[in-house]
């Protein structure tokens, strides 16, 4: 029977492997996990909120792939170096191990047509289309940075998914499909055992019990008010479709998060967010403020506040924001990437051919990830080798993938020497003490696994890494479902249930439509549009977003406190008046338990971890002594309530050698 | 409004087995009017959340008819710069024009493979179970860093 709005059909299904989001983890996972499971019966489906084509972070396409290791470099220098970068807390084990294996996915992309910059035996630099040796082959990248690698990245997913669509088969994909919630075993509460969602296409909720699930939803984007408030609010510097769907589900369904209070505030092109990776490490283009100083020079003393971190020959992102941000305070703004300067040195050095195709460079870097640079650019008439471009830091974001490392905690590889005890005090007592327990890849909750911004405090893996988490992810969930063959897992709520939450906003609708002549003004109910704008103005005035140049307190944060539990409970009210507005209502509904965990997580934290991300006003330093831990919680769907507690760090790898 | 669909050039993928921009939108913002009853061009698409726009494109360069072109952020853009793709299998061609009338054009490759032709195990041996515990994928590519293992501090 086909379902109609306010009444939809319901499925059901069942199958071994559920695979939540098809961006690049779940790309990954799915090439992987049909070669282990060969010869096995294992069921296995991914489903995607959108069309895998152009679904997830790197939709639009990428100008770089920021996670390459290659020959001359250890795993153990990138664990380093995400380590420094995040402040010195995150997990070495996970680092490491993504590590050793992301290359692996560079080449793979390589070989099914992805073009990649090559130099040749002079130095000289190539676009992906010339045909030269492939890095398998020991061809030489060329490098925008120690660790990144240049892409003509337009297709990129385009390519990725094609050869995960083909791995999986097509009849094994569902596109348009939102899960909005997991749901756990009948039996033992600390099993997965299912997800619910809704279909955005036709009036359809599906029902599917699993043995195992792979989240790997994306990061979240719009819980901060953006800098742009019209049209422009869609220009977010991550894609706007990431509504913390990973997170908030994950916490419902009892997982462990961890480091919920970082965020990434990347510094970007003023308005249309373009990346500013090519241009500092390839252009060698230099920030500077107003006056052509170079802040990153000016204010280096600025550094010293913060031992060790701002003393490795990188310093971690959060202090150059740092830094810059000193000068917009002191009134120093606007700031400028000034591209003149580094384009016209460039003519100096390069060779006549690479001269010419420096303005296409140029150019391509926005083109292939982020048009809406270009769109600026025409608009002010600004020729990079003529203008410079203003730089902003932007609204914050969560995330797992990029600069950022909050997520889900995860269970690590077995071989780096990794804890297998807990030496802080207060960890609930259910929860694993170790960072590995069984299978890599598996949250807390037994069958669930992450990857990509899912997996917290390692953050760096980007596009690639993701790429080859989900495969790792995706071997150990095939060990798993062996290992559990004789496991029937049992949703812990009737179908019944499970149809009438999802289907709560458009009933609402339905019910309460015709008691106001104006549908989106009624005492009744609330639009998915304005409970995102309550948010996004809670959090930017009281959890430190720009309207406060970051700074909070725990003032504050009580304040915001109050204020999201009142919007947790009008969330009860959203409308939908059709199923895109359904998808809306959940995506929304995804950033406030986001948001919440970030700001408990931010209030749990007595010391300010991450300055020029976020400043607590009220403990303005980094407390190595107490703090130097992690900060993970866990969420009781039922009571509401989160529970903070510590984690204690401990390195794998030697930091010192950062810091000559 | 970020993208927008030319009235005149939509013809609501009538011959096709979908709507490509709505197939395509990664926020499902595409729709199509199938009555006119939203915007008057019955059987047109059109973006129904301009300011949920993130200018991705997707739709853009989907687009069989090429009716899709973006009108950038008005809230931050001055008017009349415009920067328009055309996709083909193995390269795009960009058409940028500024507001002052200034045009450049750009190439880039995007694949070096026909579309399509990826077959993702070919050449790939099968998988050996008695590995799954193991560090390291099904496959290697020449891609796996084993490491100093001298770097591991805690061992």
């Amino acid at each position: 029977m086909a379902g109609e709005f306010g009444n939809p059909e319901v499925v059901e299904e069942t199958v071994d492997i559920l695979m939540i989001g098809g961006g690049m983890a779940n790309c990954g996972a799915a090439f992987e996990i049909m070669q282990w499971s060969k010869g096995t019966d294992l069921k296995i489906k991914l489903v995607d909120k959108a069309a895998m084509d152009r679904s997830g972070a790197v939709a639009q396409g990428l100008s770089a792939i920021n996670t390459y290791i290659g020959t001359e470099q250890d795993p153990a220098d990138y664990a380093r170096m995400v380590s420094n970068d995040l402040m010195g807390i995150t997990r070495d084990d996970l680092a490491y191990d993504l590590g050793r294996h992301v290359d692996e996915s560079v080449h793979l992309f390589e070989e099914w047509g992805l073009p990649i910059w090559k130099t040749d035996e002079n130095g000289e630099r190539f676009d992906g289309s010339k045909g030269m040796t492939p890095l398998a082959d020991g061809g030489k990248p060329v490098r925008s940075g120690k660790w990144q690698i240049m892409i003509n990245g337009e297709s990129y997913k385009w390519i990725v998914a094609e050869a995960a669509k083909k791995a999986l088969g097509i009849e094994n994909i569902e596109e348009r499909i939102f899960i909005v919630k997991l749901i756990n075993d009948k039996n033992d509460p600390s099993r997965i055992a299912g997800a619910v969602g809704f279909s955005v296409r036709e009036h359809k909720v599906v029902v599917y019990t699993a043995k195992a699930i792979l989240l790997a939803a994306g990061g979240c984007v719009n819980i901060f008010r953006p800098r742009s408030v019209g049209e422009g609010t869609g220009r977010a510097w991550y894609p706007v479709w990431n509504a913390g769907s990973t997170y908030s589900m994950a916490a419902e369904a009892g997982a462990e998060l961890t480091l919920m209070e970082n965020r990434f505030v990347p510094t970007r092109f003023k308005d249309g967010y373009g990346p500013v990776g090519a241009w500092f490490l390839l252009f060698k283009a230099k920030a500077t403020n107003a006056f052509g100083e170079v802040y990153m020079d000016k204010n280096k003393e600025m550094l010293n506040d913060y031992p060790p971190y701002g003393q490795a020959a990188v310093p971690a992102s959060c202090l150059r924001n740092h830094l810059m941000l000193k000068e917009m305070r002191d009134g120093n703004g606007p700031i400028y990437m000034d591209t003149v300067t580094a384009l016209a040195n460039l003519r100096e050095t390069l060779s006549p051919r690479e001269v010419k195709h420096l303005e296409a460079e140029a150019w391509e870097d926005f083109l292939d990830m982020c048009v809406g640079q270009c769109g600026i650019w025409v608009g002010e008439n600004i020729e990079p080798e003529k203008k410079n471009s203003e730089l902003m830091p932007t609204e914050p974001y969560l995330l797992g993938s990029h600069s950022g490392c909050c997520g889900i905690w995860t269970s690590g590889p077995t071989d780096v020497g990794a804890p297998t005890e807990e030496t802080e005090a207060g960890v609930p007592e259910h929860l694993p003490s170790g960072w590995n327990w069984g299978y890599r890849g598996m949250t807390t909750v037994n069958g669930l696994f992450t990857a990509g911004d899912g997996v917290g405090a390692s953050g760096h893996k980007f596009s690639s890494g993701s790429h080859a988490e989900g495969r790792m992810a995706a071997k150990a969930m095939v060990k798993y479902c062996l290992d559990n063959a004789d496991f029937t897992p049992e949703l812990d709520t009737s179908v019944d249930e499970l149809v009438e939450a999802i289907y709560k906003p458009v009933r609402t609708f339905l019910e309460f439509k015709d008691y106001t002549t104006a549908i989106d003004v009624n005492p009744n109910y609330i639009t998915p549009k304005m409970l995102q704008f309550r948010l996004q103005k809670i959090m930017d005035e009281y959890v430190a977003g720009v309207a406060t140049y970051y700074t909070t307190n725990a003032e504050m944060l009580k304040v915001a406190g109050e204020k999201l539990d009142m919007l947790k409970e009008d969330a009860e009210k959203m409308r939908a008046k059709d199923l895109h507005e359904l998808l809306r209502a959940w995506e929304n509904y995804h950033r406030i338990l986001t948001a919440e965990a970030h700001m408990k997580h931010i209030e749990f934290r007595e010391e300010s971890r991450y300055p020029g991300f976020y400043y607590r006003a009220d403990k303005n330093f980094v407390d190595e002594d107490n703090w130097h831990c992690f900060v993970n919680s866990i969420y009781d769907k039922n009571t509401k309530e989160w529970t903070c507690f510590k984690r204690a760090h401990v390195d794998l790898v030697d930091k010192s050698k950062l810091f000559k | 409004m970020p993208t927008f669909v030319r009235t005149e050039k939509c013809d609501g993928c009538k011959g096709q087995d979908k709507t490509a921009c709505m197939y395509i939108c990664p926020h499902d913002l595409m729709k199509l009017d199938m009555d006119g009853s939203d915007t008057g061009h019955a059987m047109k698409a059109y973006n129904q959340e301009p300011e949920q726009c993130w200018e991705c494109y997707s739709c853009v360069k989907i687009c069989p008819q090429n009716a899709i072109e973006c009108r950038h952020y008005a809230d931050v853009v001055p008017l009349g710069g415009s920067v328009q793709p055309l996709r083909g299998t193995d390269s795009i061609m960009w058409t940028i024009k500024f507001r002052n009338g200034t045009m450049k054009r750009f190439k880039f490759p995007i694949r070096t493979t026909a579309e399509g032709s990826i077959d993702p195990y070919a050449g790939k041996p099968e998988a050996d179970m008695s590995k799954i515990e193991d560090i390291g994928f099904f496959c290697q590519n020449n891609g796996f860093r084993a490491g100093d293992r001298s770097e591991l501090i805690n061992l």
